[in-house]
């Protein structure tokens, strides 16, 4: 990839600023404040998710219709969308099971780092530690995974 | 007249900190995944950025795939990162006010070289075993409260809405049990 666009990593660290800075404001980064809204105690978080869909939505909506690529990379405009497998489900039930434990997720915990929580560090380790114990074990299994691919 | 007093207590119980830091704090978020997909057409997440970097370290053909995009991925997450410590020297600080933002009262505020941070009461065991599986489950069900969450459901892609009423609901259920049991922060 050495002939990405100069700009391409540099509008990268500027949209990850906005992200993160977003993210401190919102207190996304304060494992309590998610574990207060999966408590009910705070229903705040609807509106961090939700408007920020909102905003991505109105994105991904209008960018095909009026240009065919993005500047930076040629990458045609396209929706963010996965093919469904049981393993959407699976793996969003663990991924439930963590976050209702801990009040942390991956874009959060770097976040957090940033606004001066040294103690996610446990959570950052886990996390390195699960993706790779699930990479370990996905690539033994391989030829087994469920490829079916099916509508989005 | 009354509806109105009891919209405001309702309003009071469910959102005690107000709506406007969230809300605002969203759309940041959401600006922040939209400048990056204007510019590249790519719909970030944060949760690939830990199978990316594993490609660093490891030979694995899971992780190699990510190659291609682990520079970047590296970038965003160093950007996040900042972004958020940017977010703690001006306003977490109170250098910069607004009365958009609610400061709260969770966890620790505690100072370094006239910057406000901030630490969390949770403990370690929960923030670790948590991130294990917040580490396996992210990666086996295609994406996290970012790549799902936001650019998944503001993608209307059906996938991402499964995989957040999924996420969303287990994490109500676990974290009520976890409180029942007492476990506290």
């Amino acid at each position: 990839m050495a002939d990405r666009h100069p700009l391409f990593k540099p509008l990268i660290l500027v949209g990850g600023l906005i992200f993160g800075f977003g993210l401190g404001f919102s207190h996304m980064a304060r494992p309590e404040v998610v574990l207060n809204f999966l408590q009910f105690e705070d229903l705040g978080l609807v509106f961090v998710m939700f408007g920020a869909a909102t905003v991505t939505g109105i994105a991904f909506a209008v960018m095909p219709r009026i240009r065919e690529g993005a500047p930076l990379t040629g990458d045609r405009y396209e929706r963010r969308l996965k093919p469904f497998d049981r393993n959407v489900v699976i793996g969003g039930a663990i991924f439930g099971v963590g976050w209702g434990l801990s009040g942390i997720c991956p874009g959060a915990a770097y976040a957090s780092l940033g606004v001066g929580n040294v103690t996610i560090l446990w959570a950052l380790a886990g996390m390195f530690l699960g993706a790779y114990a699930q990479g370990v074990w996905r690539s033994k299994t391989t030829g087994t995974d469920p490829a079916t691919a099916g509508a989005d | 007249m009354v509806a109105d007093l009891l919209a405001v207590q309702v309003a009071a119980e469910l959102f005690p900190n107000g709506v406007s830091r969230y809300a605002v704090g969203g759309l940041l978020v959401g600006l922040g995944a939209v400048v990056i997909y204007l510019g590249t057409g790519i719909p970030v997440g944060a949760s690939t950025f830990l199978e990316s970097t594993l490609s660093y370290i490891s030979d694995r053909r899971r992780f190699q795939q990510y190659v291609a995009s682990r520079d970047w991925r590296v970038v965003f997450t160093l950007g996040i990162v900042l972004g958020a410590a940017l977010f703690a020297a001006t306003v977490q600080s109170g250098v910069v006010t607004t009365s958009l933002y609610e400061p709260g009262t969770t966890g620790q505020l505690y100072e370094v070289a006239g910057v406000t941070l901030w630490s969390t009461d949770v403990q370690p065991w929960r923030l670790f075993f948590g991130g294990i599986l917040v580490g396996i489950g992210t990666r086996v069900g295609k994406g996290c409260t970012s790549g799902h969450g936001v650019c998944g459901v503001g993608s209307a892609s059906k996938t991402s809405l499964v995989g957040v009423v999924t996420f969303i609901l287990v994490a109500i259920g676990t974290a009520q049990l976890v409180s029942a049991l007492g476990v506290s922060p």
